[in-house]
């Protein structure tokens, strides 16, 4: 008997069951993309049938970091930037649970950036949402990662001299085996994706496009998009790296020029970090956190250790 | 210690095969049946460099390093490997004998390799020689190697010759290489150990360095503070570490990652140590007893985790293996001015408790206390040690290992305990409830049905919600406040005090000495020296710095007029952390600091305690009185 009971239940979901009783507008403005993350993640945990129990969601600091707060869950609310070695530290003491990280583009690509490109490269089994709003909104609009190059803002008041972050190719080259872009202004797309991103078996990166209507004031900035599975102007193998990897270059660069490319651009079934760890013998069989609760394991002791020191 | 002792030094360059080479020196006197002890100097190089390691074996109990040593075993050469003339500083080829005179003792005995040392390269060593009466035997340990197997041997050959002229049996050394070696390098090296041995037999020795003759009442294993650390943390149902690799705390992180995958636990090297703290607080989170750890330098990055774990209520043991700063300071140094920054790091009125264990067996003994107090009470826990502690073995009994495991999570509900527990109106979870008297409010892990919360760094509601309500911040804090007052009462209340008396006087002494963490041994050593010196002097070794043994130490410092406070470190941190606790006792403390990268001697101590209560300053250079305010 499992000491974890809501892991593995098998029962019909209803979204309500994500919803605390506590409202977002509390933080979010209106208008707000984060508005289209939390309904799309709501609509996927429910469709591939996860109770609220047996996920643990970890969220960064800023606009994007409240999302636990109005998603109910096991959660994790954590500090800037660190919210991936908090949720895949949580994977592998549990692989039974259903691990979702979440933070925005200054969290995840800036001060989180080093945590993130390890974390895509070890393939941790976990999905990695970034809500990029190409500015830092709760400390009121400074410039971020994805900002465009030549955007003024009150710390950059020339405009910025760097060029953006691209965040797919960055995932692509750290090792993530699935990547994808999808936006708060297509719902439908983001719940599918969000959905085949808890099924993948391995780090899942979604780079969710969400308009700031406060401090990124074109308020519309995602519309019109194109999904690139159905764009006859897109075809390319997302299981190949080199096609996918032109792909989301083009992506990248067409942001910026006003054409907004969404939809799955990578996917490879290479064993994820905890296949891997076990196929090694580095990780137990069994769920770690289990171990604690079953009352007729027996502790191995330091003191059969003691023959090498004699 | 009896003052039939033997401290054999062996000294050469980083890559000579110094430490192995001493760890089975060490082995092999402790299966004599002798007490031992070990202390390690090495530079931040892979070869070359120099470096020694001091084996001080006698019949009873070795608490230190002692003061010099009587036995010089010098080795080369890679001081000569590195062919870039400019990498050179000094006459690197003949500092194993060069660099370890001043410290040995009269009458003291010198081998060196032949081979690869040219004596005559070294100043005055035989005026010196003549001088202080030491006996010097060159011998080609090379050529010994080389004759019968392979030049590396000929460390080997060194330890031949020393148990020739100590009057050592060989049988220990010889059963050692049979359990790590076989084939042609056993045969080979047995040969070439007989071969010195023989060769240094034949030669006139009138030298007065014997191997002391001890036996133990029971079976002994060698063992390091890492080994006391790590193995603690075992017993304790400790199956995920997370690290990032940092002299000396790499010890710890080694022994652990070698250990884990065999009892089914995880460990983990991840890209930096802010990542390592906060993989140890999901591992936490989700059920599973975690540590991490770091030096100084990767500690900083941690103080950021170290909060969130104090916020979120998440149980975590750090350790923190001090070595001397700022920055990189000298990483392979020991020191003790991380206290501070261990104490004090990280935002806010947050909370940590740490031990700082003085012995081995003390770093077994407070990890082990440290696990229990960070999973009782949701809280970060630190043990602080140093350099010195992390490496340096002891014998110690095995029948101290034998005891039992305990992996209890502390404060977590079970599925079935979660329906009776305190539920709000809405059926919610109240994960971080005002009311407990303890302040501990008990926890539920993820997957578990009912218990679901959220874990914030944000200040936050019973429930876990994000809160700036000033009633719930008051019952918050002083909930978390609470803890530690809880901690204190319960530490208190344990059989064994994490603080150390030493009292050679029983009682009656007019002085005292007070010191924290790895110093312990050596203080009780001068102690003892003082004592029958004539000085009426005992010591209290102080383990809990937070929160503070107020009452123990307290109660100590009353009962003396005058204490002497001893730390590796020049701003007298741990006297400052005494002071500010108990509040009073400034007219009685004067402090003696040692911060250039060794740690205290025996003497070290004994000549300050003397300066302290004659007057004057301290004889040596090397470590400095710190009047008190009231002087």
């Amino acid at each position: 008997m499992s000491a974890f009971s809501a892991i593995g239940e098998d029962r019909e979901i209803d979204q309500n069951e994500y919803t605390p009783g506590i409202e977002p507008q509390a933080t979010w403005c209106p208008g707000c993309g984060d508005f289209g993350v939390l309904k799309a993640l709501k609509g996927a945990m429910a469709d591939v049938g996860r109770s609220p129990e047996e996920i643990m969601l970890v969220t960064g600091i800023g606009c994007s970091g409240k999302l636990s707060s109005y998603f109910e869950s096991y959660g994790y609310h954590s500090i800037h930037g660190r919210s991936l070695p908090v949720a895949r530290a949580a994977k592998l003491a549990n692989p039974g649970l259903e691990v979702v990280a979440a933070g925005g583009d200054g969290d995840g690509y800036g001060i989180g950036g080093n945590h993130f490109m390890h974390t895509a490269r070890e393939n941790h089994d976990m999905v990695y949402i970034v809500f990029n709003n190409e500015i830092f909104g709760l400390t009121k609009g400074q410039t971020s990662p994805t900002s465009p190059k030549g955007h003024k803002s009150k710390t950059q008041p020339h405009g910025s001299a760097k060029d953006p972050i691209r965040p797919l190719s960055m995932s692509l080259s750290a090792g993530a085996s699935y990547i994808a872009r999808t936006a708060a202004v297509n719902p439908n797309q983001a719940k599918e994706i969000i959905a085949e991103a808890i099924e993948h078996d391995g780090f899942a990166h979604i780079d969710f496009l969400t308009q700031c209507p406060t401090w990124n004031k074109d308020a519309k900035q995602y519309v019109p998009y194109t999904d690139i599975q159905q764009s006859e102007d897109h075809e390319f193998d997302i299981t190949d790296r080199r096609e996918a990897g032109e792909a989301m270059y083009e992506a990248e660069t067409a942001l910026h020029e006003g054409e907004v490319l969404t939809g799955r651009f990578y996917q490879d079934d290479r064993p994820s970090y905890g296949q891997e760890k076990r196929s090694l013998g580095e990780m137990p069989e069994e769920p770690l956190a289990e171990r604690y609760h079953d009352a007729d394991y027996e502790w191995e002791r330091s003191y059969d250790l003691l023959d090498r020191h004699k | 210690m009896t003052a039939n002792e033997l401290v054999w030094r062996i000294a050469g360059g980083s890559g000579d095969g110094i430490d192995s080479t001493s760890q089975n020196f060490a082995k092999a006197l402790m299966r004599s049946g002798l007490c031992v002890f070990t202390h390690r100097h090495y530079p931040s190089r892979i070869r070359g460099g120099h470096t020694y390691v001091e084996v001080r074996a006698g019949e009873d109990e070795v608490k230190s390093r002692g003061d010099g040593y009587n036995f010089l075993l010098a080795l080369g050469d890679s001081f000569a490997r590195n062919p870039k003339e400019e990498a050179y500083y000094g006459n690197e080829e003949v500092k194993p004998l060069s660099e370890n005179l001043d410290e040995l003792r009269e009458g003291g005995v010198i081998v060196y390799d032949e081979g690869l040392l040219d004596g005559d390269e070294v100043a005055d060593l035989d005026e010196r020689a003549e001088e202080n009466g030491w006996h010097v035997y060159p011998l080609d340990l090379r050529g010994m190697a080389r004759e019968h197997g392979r030049e590396v041997m000929r460390n080997t050959a060194g330890v031949g010759a020393t148990c020739a002229l100590i009057g050592m049996d060989l049988e220990p050394i010889e059963t050692l290489m049979e359990e790590r070696m076989s084939g042609d390098i056993l045969e080979q090296n047995i040969e070439i150990l007989r071969m010195a041995r023989d060769q240094v037999a034949e030669m006139d020795h009138d030298h007065d360095v014997s191997v002391p003759t001890g036996s133990h009442d029971e079976d002994q294993v060698l063992v390091s503070g890492s080994t006391g650390v790590a193995y603690a943390a075992l017993d304790e149902g400790c199956r995920f570490i997370a690290g990032y690799p940092m002299t000396p705390w790499t010890e710890v992180f080694t022994i652990m990652s070698q250990n884990l995958p065999d009892v089914g636990g995880i460990s983990e090297q991840v890209e930096d140590e802010i990542a390592a703290a906060a993989l140890a607080l999901g591992a936490s989170h989700a059920g599973v007893k975690a540590m991490s750890g770091s030096s100084g330098g990767g500690f900083a990055l941690m103080s950021e985790p170290l909060g969130l774990a104090e916020m979120t209520e998440t149980p975590v043991v750090l350790v923190e293996a001090m070595r001397a700063g700022p920055s990189t300071g000298m990483p392979t140094k020991p020191e003790q001015a991380d206290l501070e920054h261990v104490l004090y790091t990280s935002q806010g009125d947050s909370h940590r408790v740490v031990f700082a264990p003085g012995n081995a067996k003390e770093a077994y003994d407070q990890t082990r206390k440290a696990f229990q107090i960070a999973y009782d009470y949701q809280l970060p826990a630190i043990v602080l040690y140093d350099q010195k502690l992390s490496g340096e073995l002891v014998n110690v009994d095995e029948s101290f290992f034998d005891r039992e495991p305990n992996p209890s999570l502390g404060a977590v509900l079970s599925e079935d305990e979660i329906e009776d527990a305190a539920h709000h109106a809405s059926g919610k979870f109240q994960r971080y409830r005002h009311d407990p008297e303890n302040g501990v409010s008990p926890r539920t892990i993820p997957g578990q049905v009912g218990g679901r919360f959220l874990a914030s760094g944000n200040e936050h509601t019973p429930e876990g919600h994000i809160s700036e309500d000033p009633h719930n911040r008051i019952m918050q804090v002083e909930r978390r406040n609470r803890k530690l007052e809880s901690i204190r009462a319960d530490l208190d209340g344990r059989e064994n005090s994490n603080q150390t008396l030493h009292d050679p006087t029983d009682g009656d002494a007019e002085y005292g000495i007070i010191t924290f963490g790895s110093q312990q041994g050596t203080v009780e050593e001068a102690t003892d020296r003082l004592v029958e010196a004539g000085h009426d002097v005992k010591a209290l070794g102080v383990s809990d710095l937070a929160p503070y043994p107020e009452d123990e130490v307290a109660a100590f410092l009353e009962s003396v007029d005058e204490c002497l406070v001893v730390e590796m470190n020049s701003t007298a941190q741990f006297r400052g952390l005494t002071q500010k606790e108990l509040g009073r006792f400034g007219e009685k403390l004067t402090s003696l600091l040692k911060y250039n990268g060794n740690p205290f001697e025996p003497r070290d101590i004994v000549e300050g305690f003397e300066a302290a209560i004659d007057g004057g300053d301290t004889p040596d250079e090397n470590t400095r009185l710190v009047r008190a305010a009231g002087d």
